[in-house]
């Protein structure tokens, strides 16, 4: 057992003309959540402290936020990955604030709709599966893994200064249709991204990929689509190069 | 000011069955799905290890033989013309969701890949057989994410951070449901002709738990409020394999893949467990197996935990051992490289959170409380019964974990859940839809929301003498002590004695926060609410069935009675306590024998 402070962002629009910060001290376990901390609080400190949280492992995407500045999910940074010292918790940037640490997550989801998030093939389907071949499914494997918890594009500074830009989990979802091989909507979804809102807004910053929680290659991944868009060739890997 | 909204069908929960249930409606009726956590949310997407199907890709199987291990991993609780319906359609279903885009892992030549999985075995030789389609560890996550992305290409209306709190019976058929908005904190009313309620389990109640937060039996509170019983309660399914105190899921996979449970001694303690299988028995068998190990003191270094060994090096010895092969009639041997590729994200729980490398140290497990056999009665086609006689509910219609069919019996097997919500998602929809053509809407009530109103408003002007968080800790905590793995009558009636008190406790907590605005400390003592009814209605079921099947095991009733306890409980709430009735099960073709593995 060891103390920790947190410091947390509060919002409550009802209450508040603008919003201010709280802090809390509290017995924590080296091994706890960040998640465990903030239900301590809700539970024995403040009831009111919102946000939003379900499987407490990382898989459902509901408890990204910005912790010590980083976007993170509270369930996957323990106490003991922080440095010592105050601890900070905050909404993520980019998308309106609702109430404490929730955002408004609609215009996240109006994008990643935008790239048409679905396998496209009008052909009857077979009796039984579609055939794929190992290394076709390892195409883009790695995109399967969104769990569209929006860490990524609101760590982006060309989407912080405009958002209309569709963002990097919509180019991860789109990529993960256009490099399968089961799929036919890739002319259409790339028409999508091809525009001055679509993937040439991404500056190769790696923030992206350095919030993901799933570990997924996100800069590649849209360098990838872009080098789709360029050359219409689906079959390059590409390495983005750091822009410095 | 209340919202009154109309559809035809409406879907309570954006899991896999709901969002199932939303596609097949969707055809022939206009439906709208409510869900209290974005559908990308649910609990489906945490599912690891896969969806049991005989499409035998990679050996001989059969979908008799998935019936009859299903109906043997139900400890013959389970229903069988349900079971074989379940196994059957499971084929088809499982093609159905790879023509939707569902990203499976393949074989090398390019057809679905499938792996070894507890309970699931070759009928003639006894030995496991590969019946798990599988994509990675992420299984859940795929089917969840593939059903969204169908839901969202077919336009389907979702309602999403919306609670639902009450479910509308008029003239004995369902009029609709009763929602509190999060985001406003207003009240919604939905009319509809047809309800299907997919609102997952239960395994909050306890301490150590793989379930999600928001899994909190809201389904199964809310109609056995409105006086529908529950099925088969007392059956709760531990999972051997929880990461130490986190009760984070470690999935059978794992073992499917060859790693063993070790014991302190360094013993594979399960081939004194189960010969012929060994550590793919059915989870009753192996949690009850590590429960007596650790009882012995051989958990390790004493305490109350046993590792899981899939380092290389154990898996290939023990493969030897047993003399397993791959399909090519190679002997099976593994690298820690292709190890890491099949569970990328159990080597990921296991970094974080544990700061192990699965393929390098043994992983510190101990059972964890993970499935809800029990929940609302249905029929095969979904329909809510609701009596003795299975009597239909008009309207209402129920899928995946929060049903009872009964496909899963006493004990459900690895990959029968995914299972159930595609093959019972599809069929509820499609006959909701069916049903709803013919029906009208029933009149609401005079004031359809003042049961949610009048709750909500005692949760919010409480005495504040008790703490939601520490009624939270009680139950779980007692629970697992009383009504884990193993129950004893002593144990059980404390259970009763401190429910009752938990339950006065509940009368004088408080909401703090009073905005309307995201109040999720409401919604957590809402949920709260469920879970203790829940938890009644599972302790009395318990202390009343006096044998051992599946995963009920009383310690005082060692055995398996099937003169006595070859039937299906049912359990009302009236004036807050539970009352008992039973009904039987269905028997087609196999006669219950003793359950060896
Ligand atoms: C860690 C883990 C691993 C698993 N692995 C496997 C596996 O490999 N194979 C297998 O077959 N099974 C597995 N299972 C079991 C299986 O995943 C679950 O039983 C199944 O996903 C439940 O699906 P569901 O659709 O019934 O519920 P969920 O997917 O949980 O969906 C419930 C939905 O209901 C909504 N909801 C709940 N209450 C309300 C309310 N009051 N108002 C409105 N909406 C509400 C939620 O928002 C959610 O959308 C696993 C389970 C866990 C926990
Ligand atoms: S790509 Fe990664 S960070 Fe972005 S939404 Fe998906 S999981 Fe979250
Ligand atoms: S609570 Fe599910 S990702 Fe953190």
């Amino acid at each position: 057992m060891s103390q920790a402070t947190l410091k947390i962002y509060r919002y409550n629009p009802e209450e508040d003309a603008k919003p201010h910060y709280d802090t809390f001290t509290l017995e924590v376990e080296p091994e706890d959540r960040i998640l465990d901390t903030l239900e301590h609080i809700k539970g024995y400190i403040d009831g009111s402290l919102s946000f939003r949280r379900s499987c407490a492992h990382g898989v459902c995407g509901s408890d990204a936020m910005r912790i010590n500045g980083h976007s993170r999910l509270a369930c996957k940074v323990l106490v003991k990955d922080l440095d010592a010292g105050e601890i900070l918790i905050e909404p993520l940037l980019g998308l309106p604030v609702l109430k404490d640490l929730i955002v408004d997550l609609t215009p996240f989801f109006d994008h990643y709709k935008e790239i048409m998030p679905y396998l496209v093939n009008n052909d009857p389907p077979p009796e039984k599966e579609r055939l794929q071949s190992e290394a076709e499914r390892a195409r883009f494997d790695d995109t399967t893994k969104c769990i569209l918890c929006a860490a990524c594009t609101t760590a982006c500074p060309p989407f912080w200064s405009n958002r209309r830009y569709v963002g990097p989990a919509a180019i991860v979802n789109a990529h993960r249709f256009i490099f399968d091989s089961r799929d036919q909507g890739t002319a259409e979804r790339l028409e999508v991204l091809a525009r001055p809102d679509g993937v040439w807004r991404c500056r190769t910053v790696f923030n992206c990929t350095e919030a993901c929680p799933r570990g997924i290659r996100i800069t590649k991944a849209i360098a990838e689509v872009k080098h789709a868009i360029e050359t219409g060739d689906l079959t390059t890997f590409v390495t983005p190069v750091e822009e410095e | 000011m209340t919202q009154t909204h109309e559809f035809e069908v409406i879907i309570v929960g954006g899991g896999g069955a709901g969002l199932m249930a939303a596609m097949y409606a969707s055809q022939g009726a206009k439906t709208a799905v409510i869900s209290k956590l974005y559908p990308s949310r649910s609990h489906t997407g945490a599912a690891q290890g896969g969806i049991g199907a005989a499409l035998g890709n990679s050996e001989e199987d059969h979908a008799e033989w998935h019936t009859f291990d299903t109906v043997k991993g139900s400890d013959y609780l389970g229903d069988q013309d349900a079971i074989e319906f379940m196994c059957l359609e499971a084929v088809q279903s499982v093609y159905d969701l790879e023509h939707m885009g569902l990203p499976f892992s393949r074989t090398p030549d390019g057809r679905i890949a499938q792996r070894y999985f507890g309970g699931h075995t070759n009928n003639v030789t006894g030995k496991p057989v590969m019946r798990s389609c599988y994509a990675a560890d992420r299984t859940g996550h795929m089917i969840l994410q593939t059903l969204y992305q169908q839901c969202i290409k077919n336009g389907i209306r979702f309602f999403d951070e919306y609670h639902v709190m009450d479910l509308l019976i008029e003239n004995g058929a369902v009029a609709g449901v009763v929602a509190y908005e999060l985001a406003t904190g207003e009240l919604h009313v939905f009319r509809a002709k047809a309800v299907i309620i997919a609102t997952g389990g239960y395994g909050r109640i306890w301490e150590i738990t793989s379930n999600a937060y928001s899994f909190t039996g809201d389904g199964v509170a809310l109609t056995l409020r409105r006086g529908i019983p529950a099925e088969d309660m007392e059956f709760f399914q531990f999972h051997p394999t929880g990461i130490l105190r986190l009760g984070i899921l470690i999935t059978e996979a794992v073992r499917g893949e060859g790693g063993v449970l070790i014991n302190d001694k360094g013993e594979r303690f399960m081939e004194r467990y189960a010969s012929h299988v060994k550590d793919l028995a059915s989870r009753d068998v192996v949690s009850r197996a590590m429960y007596l190990e650790m009882r012995e003191g051989r958990g390790i270094g004493g305490k109350r935990y046993l590792y899981l060994d899939v380092r290389p090096d154990t898996v290939n010895k023990y493969a030897e051992a047993d003399g397993r092969t791959r399909p090519d009639g190679s002997l099976y041997r593994v690298t820690a490289q292709e190890i890491l590729s099949k569970i990328p994200d159990i080597t990921d729980f296991c970094r974080t959170y544990l700061g192990v490398d699965p393929v390098k140290d043994p992983i510190p497990v101990q059972p964890t409380a993970h499935y809800a056999m029990g929940g609302i009665p249905t029929d095969k086609l979904g329909r809510v019964v609701v009596d003795e006689n299975n009597t239909v509910l008009p309207g209402l219609y129920a899928a995946g974990e929060v049903a009872c069919v009964s496909v899963h019996g006493a004990n459900r097997l690895g990959t029968n859940s995914l299972v159930d919500l595609i093959v019972f998602g599809k069929h509820a929809g499609i006959d909701a839809a069916k049903y709803a053509q013919g029906a009208s809407l029933q009149p609401l009530p005079d004031d359809p929301t003042a049961y949610t109103q009048e709750t909500i408003h005692k949760l919010m002007t409480g005495d504040g003498s008790e703490k939601v968080a520490e009624i939270t800790r009680d139950l779980r905590a007692m629970m697992f002590d009383h009504v884990g793995v193993f129950r004893i009558e002593e144990g059980l009636k404390e259970a009763q004695v401190k429910l009752e008190e938990l339950k006065e406790r509940y009368q004088h907590v408080c909401v703090r926060d009073q905005s309307k605005q995201y109040n999720t400390e409401l919604t957590n003592t809402w949920e709260l609410g469920n879970l203790l009814d829940l938890a009644q209605a599972v302790t009395v079921a318990a202390l009343a069935r006096t044998e051992s099947r599946g995963a009920h095991a009383r310690e005082d009733y060692p055995k398996r009675d099937d003169a006595n306890w070859l039937k299906h409980s049912l359990a009302w709430m009236k004036d807050g306590q539970i009352v008992l009735g039973y009904k039987p099960v269905t028997i087609t073709k196999y006669q219950p024998k003793e359950r060896v593995y």
